[in-house]
């Protein structure tokens, strides 16, 4: 690990104000960074002339005195974002190959805020996993490993390669997309920070659609303050998504006070979930404390619907992906299996195409569509979907933000939760009904399991709060003072 | 609502899906364990509540219909797996 490489988005954003270092030397360092850990199968594709090219047009901006909030500042980018000339896959076989023509509306505004592309990060299958086993391109390696024990661990999903790039300092930060946790569980994981913002908050266009009502972009960085200052250069009102949402960008760093007296921090009874790991609960009380200390006022609160979140996902999520994912059939774009007929020729292109998991997730998606069952899978999903949305609001009448775990667990061994998909997907059981009801979510590294892994604590915020929520999130930061790193790093 | 084969069939056939026969017993499987764990939705009393229709309260914003890209069909054709003379091309549908 270089020491260009171990720092921070605003570390390197400060020496490259005072000329210390150029975008070009940092950016170098980093390409050798991402060719060290090529074993992590954390990039899908790597694009360093691009990289050095970005690099020194940025240096020549920076001569000229225009000086954009990310510049000459590298990062990756989850391969699920289009990305003009640049192979973009999703993760997926039906994608390979194909070169997006156009570049997603965050992305575009990453590079106008002057920063530069890496390459693009492994992930699972369109976005459908939590361990980036899924992945037509491999599965990705957690940096981090169990004490006395060098098994691989995954590094939790869907923006695996987002995490495991960061966490080994590969890249200083990258994009991540959240559809019920692909930021926030993969960053508990290996030790990093990730934020879902709220629903609306970033443009969708040009990002692959995985479940529509669900999906948003985020940043995923090692620091509270870098997720702030990557999440105002992503985010702004887009005319090309509609539900984007037409608003100003607050300045996420400005918001970072450091001052939480009086502010009420709601624990939800219902996450106390049967069987949840001592550590896990032990963890949840020291983020408590720390708040408490830091003179936070803590009220336990209750959702009660907060169980049946995870089930309901798995209707709308499958439901919004069968018909999302109905544009892969061989004509346009991406893989084409020869069949007689043109039915032939989409069933057997789609057959080859999607993976395990995805198929999975589109028969169960077309199922709860299809006639006769509509209204007692789908619609009751959007009912409860209301009564989940319910409940937060409620909350937020007497609470600022909501404080529990990222995940149920740390990371796991690559092989273990494989057998059963109903036990991979309880992974997100705290993390999916932040996506059901648009909720800004971050969660931040706030110790160590027994076995030396990462562990995360969340922040719920209100919709469009992102700003209190970062600044709380900066106060468990400075007072869980992570600094274990992991095994594996970049060189 | 429990699945069979048959059902894994024909849903696989709405969703334009080829299954290998040796898949189709497996998937019954699969869907089934998914299906009962979602039928727990049915404890929840919904009555008189609104499907959820948008997670942010808001109107749909309107544009001017007007052509505001176009007029490059090669970067249009440009990822298609068999273009011909600016088309997509299927295998014959009609006789």
């Amino acid at each position: 690990m270089s020491t260009l490489t171990n720092l921070t988005l605003a570390e390197a954003r400060d020496l490259l104000a005072k000329g210390k270092i150029s975008a070009a030397e940092l950016t170098e360092a980093h390409v050798v960074a991402v060719e060290s850990i090529r074993d992590l199968n954390a990039f899908v594709v790597e694009t360093p002339d691009q990289a050095l090219a970005m690099a020194k047009a940025s240096d020549a901006r920076r001569a000229r005195g225009e000086v954009g909030a990310l510049e000459g500042l590298p990062i990756g980018i989850k391969d699920l974002f289009c990305t003009e000339g640049v192979q973009t896959t999703a993760g997926s076989h039906i994608l390979e190959g194909f070169k997006s023509t156009y570049e997603s509306t965050v992305t575009a505004n990453l590079w106008k805020a002057g920063a530069v592309m890496l390459g693009k990060l492994n992930m699972d299958e369109f976005a459908m996993g939590s361990s980036n086993m899924t992945s037509h391109f491999g599965p990705v390696t957690n940096p981090w490993q169990r004490r006395g024990d060098n098994r691989p661990l995954v590094p939790g999903g869907s923006s695996g390669g987002s995490a495991t790039a960061v966490a080994a300092r590969a890249v200083l930060a990258a994009t991540g997309t959240d559809t019920g946790g692909s930021i926030r569980q993969p960053a508990s994981f290996t030790g990093i920070v990730g934020i879902k913002p709220t629903y609306g908050r970033c443009s969708r266009w040009g990002i692959v659609a995985f479940a529509s009502s669900l999906d948003q972009a985020g940043p995923m960085t090692r620091s509270v303050r870098d997720a702030a200052m990557m999440l105002g250069a992503m985010a702004g009102h887009d005319p090309k998504d509609s539900t984007s949402m037409d608003m100003a960008v607050p300045d996420f760093e400005a918001a970072l006070t450091g001052d939480i007296r009086g502010l009420k921090v709601g624990i939800p009874k219902e996450y106390r979930v049967d069987g949840m790991a001592g550590e896990i609960e032990a963890l949840w009380q020291q983020g408590i404390d720390w708040l408490k200390a830091a003179g936070a006022e803590i009220r336990e609160i209750s959702l009660p619907h907060t169980k049946y979140a995870l089930p309901t996902y798995y209707i709308v999520a499958p439901a919004e992906a069968s018909s999302n994912l109905a544009r892969y059939d061989g004509v346009r774009f991406g893989l084409r299996v020869k069949g007689k007929t043109l039915d032939e020729m989409y069933e057997a292109t789609r057959g080859a195409g999607f993976g395990a998991e995805v198929q999975r997730r589109i028969l169960i998606g077309t199922y709860v569509l299809s006639a006769g069952y509509y209204d007692a899978y789908y619609n009751k999903a959007r009912q409860v979907r209301q009564l989940i949305l319910r409940d937060f609001t409620e909350a937020y009448k007497d609470v600022d933000v909501i404080l529990t775990p990222t995940a149920p667990s740390a990371a796991f061994a690559v092989g273990e939760k494989m057998d059963d998909p109903v036990g991979m997907y309880l992974n997100d059981i705290f993390t999916v009904p932040v996506n059901l009801a648009g909720l800004p979510g971050l969660s931040v590294p706030a110790g160590l399991s027994a076995e030396g892994l990462p562990l995360g604590l969340q922040l719920i915020g209100r919709a469009f709060d992102e700003a209190t929520l970062l600044k709380v999130g900066q106060v468990l930061e400075t007072a869980a003072d992570f600094k274990a790193l992991p095994q594996r790093l970049a060189s | 609502m429990a699945v069979d084969k048959d059902t894994v069939v024909k849903i696989a056939r709405l969703a334009r899906l080829k299954v290998e026969a040796a898949q189709q017993e497996a998937l019954v499987g699969e869907l089934n364990g998914i299906l009962a764990w979602i039928e727990q939705l049915k404890e929840v009393d919904t009555t008189g509540v609104e499907p959820m229709t948008s997670v942010v309260a808001t109107r749909l914003p309107l544009r001017a219909d007007l052509v505001t890209d176009g007029g490059k069909p090669e970067v249009v054709l440009a990822n298609a797996p068999d273009a011909t003379a600016g088309f997509f091309t299927v295998p014959k549908v009609v006789e």
